[in-house]
């Protein structure tokens, strides 16, 4: 098993890294530019999941261990919705970015889509890295030629 | 024109990968087909300007969908059982449907059209009003994560609720096995309740 897939096993390593670039490119530049937390979080959790196709399941919850992966799917909608009861707290409505520059509203607008933005990220990576997990843990081993 | 020539050539391979999807029995094949069948329509998106739908669509279609399909064949079985009772009934549903749904699309207005509701109501004012307001180019961004800003909490509480539900279905099984293998371990004692499988 461990000189198999030598070809595979050397792109996935090269790969993951710019995966992850990538993902964060698009949560941040998603102001600008194709993209946001939903489509980073996918992205997100793709490089994840390639390392757990090519190295197997348990190499890669040393990585990223299911238990950070289900507290992120709650972290993301709590950052959402922290977001919007800030802005109550403020003395705004819920969601009322401006209340974070009430002298620039638009510069608020930046931050309070840069928060919930993370938050959309954070579900996203954590729902797909948990139901990849949820999948793979159950599935038995298979060879190359069972397909 | 080389508008409508991309558009028929998507088009026609969309309907071709679809045929091939109904004459395939081997179910890693509609798998992968199906993957072609999502970039297929990511282009049309990109066509339609709709390059933040596009994006999803790959991500969400082409890649992650296809990983967990063929996670589910891996589970289940790789070929599909022969069809036990007869395909007239469900080929009648679906030709019934289909042109219910052509027929409701002679009611819409042309792509692109100025005067569709769709774009005489919030549309112009977003599009006009957005930079100012908002300041952030992509108004796409800006529309959703700002002026529907309740919406998409809506939409993560959605994949929140969806992955919490998948969770819950596939892995409360390990779970409770694994509870009770530990308390055989604390109380020495012999396997008394069956694995429940």
């Amino acid at each position: 098993m461990k000189e198999h897939h030598l070809i595979l096993r050397v792109v996935t390593k090269l790969l993951v890294g710019t995966i992850i670039l990538f993902a964060f490119y698009v949560q941040f530049h998603g102001d600008f530019s194709p993209g946001g937390g939903f489509q980073a979080g996918v992205i997100m959790a793709v490089a994840f999941i390639l390392y757990g196709i090519v190295f197997g399941l348990d190499e890669v919850q040393r990585v990223f261990p299911p238990w950070v992966v289900h507290k992120l799917v709650a972290l993301g909608v709590l950052v959402y919705a922290g977001t919007g009861v800030w802005n109550m707290m403020l003395g705004y409505e819920f969601l009322h970015y401006g209340s974070f520059n009430p002298e620039h509203m638009s510069h608020g607008q930046h931050s309070g889509i840069l928060y919930v933005e993370a938050g959309v990220g954070i579900t996203v990576t954590g729902v797909m890295v948990a139901i990849y997990y949820a999948f793979a843990g159950r599935t038995p081993r298979l060879g190359d030629d069972d397909w | 024109m080389i508008e409508t020539i991309i558009n028929f050539a998507l088009f026609s391979m969309l309907v071709a990968t679809a045929l091939a999807i109904v004459w395939q029995d081997r179910l890693f094949t509609i798998i992968m087909l199906s993957g072609v069948f999502s970039l297929l329509t990511a282009m049309l998106f990109v066509t339609l300007d709709a390059v933040d739908v596009a994006f999803t669509e790959a991500a969400v279609g082409a890649g992650i969908s296809t990983v967990l399909m063929l996670g589910t064949i891996a589970l289940t079985s790789r070929g599909t059982k022969p069809a036990s009772r007869s395909n007239a009934l469900p080929l009648l549903m679906v030709v019934i449907t289909g042109a219910a749904l052509v027929y409701g699309t002679l009611d819409m207005p042309n792509f692109g059209d100025p005067a569709a509701p769709a774009n005489v109501h919030l549309a112009p004012h977003y599009l006009t009003k957005s930079i100012e307001e908002i300041d952030v180019p992509n108004v796409v961004t800006s529309i959703l994560a700002s002026y529907r800003g309740f919406d998409t909490m809506g939409e993560t509480a959605v994949v929140f609720a969806a992955g919490i539900g998948v969770l819950m279905i596939l892995s409360g099984l390990h779970r409770r096995r694994r509870k009770v293998l530990s308390r055989e371990k604390d109380t020495g004692e012999k396997r008394a309740e069956g694995e429940d499988a």
